[in-house]
């Protein structure tokens, strides 16, 4: 049971995939203008993330492995990555159309995300097991919706700041993330 | 089998790969199958919130081709029937800033009109009742024609094709069956009277105050 706690601590603020890995900085800058926005991507991110997670520790565990193919594991997970999320971009066009719209590009480009690698790639080098490879997916998924909506709401009371011209739009965007990611190394002493 | 697929790495390899991408394709088109989107969800919610007049003055044939269009990406503000209340819901909708109406398509009348054809005028020439979107004027070639009032939804698109000119569009006057209160969504008001409390300076002051820094 503590060990469950120590990774989704872990995931999510200690070593969180955002602002301490800096993976997955696309979205991160991308999706993040507006709440609502950065709340559907989260979602999408974090069910895309926890199922390619097992998923990927499935392939590598039960195929690769006993074939001796481990080095074919980054263009598998690919694969993987690439199917899960073609998945869930069917699955939100059906059950919310709106949210679908709202995404649009983004959502596809989830493939290219590299958090999602980087929590597959992770699993097998730190040899989880299956409940823990679902896990450190789920929490990693947490903590980067965590970031990317803290983030966004930074950033709808920054539209309404009085910020100086030249810092004014992306600049200030880039500052916040580096202030909010300064923050997050202070949770390094937690674990 | 096994043994060749452990012997030969590149065959195991390719093996490997080929069974996951067939596998892969096949989960994909199960879900292409189930999770099949009939038509455009969007087009049916932006299709409610318009006022449905089907008169034509965005330059579509009628509501639902303009929701069609929405859907699209078209601008939003092409629909004087409906006026700034559609525009708001759609934008709302669509998550979009709400832009005011396009006066190239017609003025937001405030009060609601219906056509009226001065009948001892009329000449039976049918051309109204093919410019009638809701078909609401009753008529025949040769026959006087007139407006089922109850049908009319006042796009004024029979005014035109009248060689005559005998249609007016006059506005329904207000019954105690159809009387209302005022929205009280009047922003003017809101400004003005100081409705609701709030801490909000007025603008004109802020304007002052980015002058001054």
């Amino acid at each position: 049971m503590t060990d469950f706690v120590v990774i989704l601590i872990s995931t999510i603020l200690v070593n969180n995939f955002v602002l301490v890995q800096f993976l997955g900085l696309c979205p991160f800058m991308g999706v993040s203008n507006k709440l609502e926005t950065a709340i559907g991507m989260g979602g999408a991110t974090t069910f895309v993330l926890t199922l390619a997670s097992i998923c990927s520790y499935l392939v590598h565990n039960y195929i690769l492995q006993p074939l001796g193919l481990e080095y074919l594991k980054t263009i598998a997970f690919i694969l993987v990555i690439a199917v899960v999320v073609q998945f869930a971009k069917m699955f939100i066009e059906k059950t919310s159309p709106l949210l679908y719209r709202v995404l649009g590009v983004f959502l596809p480009l989830i493939t290219t995300n590299c958090a999602v690698l980087g929590v597959a790639l992770q699993n097998t080098a730190k040899a989880h097991n299956f409940t823990h490879s679902a896990l450190y997916g789920f929490g990693a998924a947490l903590g980067f919706s965590l970031v990317l909506i803290l983030f966004s709401a930074m950033r709808e009371r920054l539209a309404v700041a009085d910020v100086p011209v030249p810092f004014k739009g992306a600049a200030i965007g880039m500052i916040t993330a580096g202030l909010m990611s300064l923050a997050f190394m202070g949770f390094s002493g937690l674990v | 089998m096994y043994e060749l697929l452990i012997t030969h790495p590149f065959i195991s390899a390719l093996t490997a790969l080929v069974a996951l991408a067939v596998v892969f394709g096949g989960i994909l088109g199960f879900a292409a199958v189930k999770f099949k989107v009939e038509g455009d969800p969007i087009v049916d919610q932006v299709d409610t919130l318009l006022p449905q007049t089907q008169c034509g003055q965005c330059g579509y044939p009628g509501c639902r081709p303009y929701a069609q269009a929405i859907a699209n990406g078209d601008a939003i503000n092409k629909c004087p029937p409906g006026g700034q209340s559609t525009i708001n819901a759609i934008a709302d909708l669509l998550d979009v800033e709400a832009p005011t109406l396009d006066e190239e398509h017609g003025e937001e009348s405030d009060v609601k009109k219906v056509a009226y054809i001065r009948e001892d005028e009329c000449i039976g020439c049918t051309k109204c009742i093919q410019a009638c979107p809701m078909d609401a004027i009753l008529g025949a070639a040769k026959q006087m024609h007139t407006v089922i009032a109850d049908e009319c939804t006042g796009c004024d698109l029979c005014v035109e094709p009248c060689p005559v000119d005998c249609i007016d569009m006059i506005p329904v006057e207000k019954t105690l069956a159809d009387w209302h209160w005022d929205n009280p969504a009047n922003r003017t008001a809101v400004q003005h009277h100081d409705i609701i409390a709030t801490d909000k300076q007025p603008s004109n002051d802020q304007d002052q105050d980015g002058a001054a820094a």
